[in-house]
């Protein structure tokens, strides 16, 4: 059980996570995190002004079941199978986070400073997350894919688009992590 | 019934991302600081075994549950749509420590505020749908 309460190490978590990939594969689908979010633009009716919107969208139903799946996934998690273990960062990490404000870093899995109620009624916070927010759905949607369409299973596939979207989603966190947060916090 | 086995499959992607910290905001933030490699670890492996298991599946030892080929899409040929839709995406990603699959996975386990990003998100991709046919792709 200790295994399993435990954060898991990557080479168990790497294996189980193309296995995601594999299974979807297997139901004769294909593992995309970020396609429901296209979904739903035509669930609410992008689609009467937007040609790209104008699709069966029902054919889609069981990516929004994965989706559901996962936040539930994520409350079973969370509730039943964690103990109170810190993430085991890097202690230069946590010194340079504090440095910018960070608090506790590791303590929780997103940092309150950007996540709790007061960051998100502060008109700094609420911005951030909404900028964030656009970017991801913009630039998802611009590459063609995310973390799991183009990292897992474009590379996965050996496929070239992939490796030049990845290539672009590294440049961009470097220069958001190194240049843009110093800057922000 | 027939979409239980979907639901089945997100849960474990759900338990797996957070067991693994791959929804850490820090280990992202660790990751693009070079400060750590168990994002690299998990990534790394993750490709590794996905490799293998297509190249299996290439040679028709793994078949699909309707008997068909294991069949990954194309993506489409091009550099512009993927280097600067890559770069805008990895804006975000490292800004709010989520790529989309996690965001939904840190709901669930009580991070509530992710509602206002994924709302963010859903916008930023009907903004993508409008402006696509202005864009180099």
């Amino acid at each position: 059980m200790e295994y399993i309460l435990n954060p898991w190490p990557w080479y168990v978590s790497g294996p189980l996570i193309s296995l995601v990939m594999a299974l979807l594969l297997y139901f004769g689908k294909t593992f995309g995190m970020s396609s429901n979010l296209r979904t739903m633009c035509s669930i609410i009716g992008a689609g009467k002004t937007t040609s790209f919107f104008k699709f069966n969208w029902k054919e889609q139903i069981w990516n929004l079941i994965v989706v559901l799946g996962a936040i539930i996934g994520g409350f079973i998690t969370t509730h039943y199978l964690s103990n109170d273990s810190l993430t085991d960062l890097n202690p230069a990490t946590v010194v340079e986070l504090q440095n910018m404000g960070f608090e506790n870093s590791g303590a929780t899995l997103v940092p309150n400073e950007m996540y709790s109620i007061e960051a998100l009624t502060s008109p700094k916070g609420l911005l951030l997350l909404i900028l964030g927010g656009l970017l991801v759905g913009f630039g998802t949607r611009y590459a063609g894919g995310c973390t799991s369409g183009h990292a897992i299973t474009g590379l996965s596939s050996l496929q070239k688009p992939s490796l030049i979207a990845v290539i672009g989603f590294f440049i961009g966190g470097l220069i958001m992590t190194n240049f843009i947060l110093p800057l922000i916090f | 019934m027939k979409y239980l086995k979907f639901l089945l499959v997100g849960i474990f992607f759900g338990i797996v991302l957070v067991k693994s910290e791959a929804v850490s905001w820090y280990r992202i933030y660790e990751m693009f600081r070079f400060q750590s490699f168990h994002m690299y670890g998990i990534i790394g492996t993750a490709i590794a075994s996905g490799i293998l298991f297509l190249q299996i599946s290439k040679r028709g030892i793994v078949k699909s549950i309707k008997g068909a080929d294991i069949f990954v899409p194309k993506k489409e040929k091009g550099i512009t749509r993927y280097i600067i839709g890559g770069i805008i995406f990895g804006f975000g990603w490292a800004l709010i420590g989520a790529c989309p699959g996690p965001m939904y996975i840190l709901l669930g386990t009580g991070v509530y505020s992710m509602i206002v990003v994924i709302i963010a998100a859903i916008l930023g991709t009907y903004i993508y749908g409008v402006l696509k046919d202005k864009l180099p792709h």
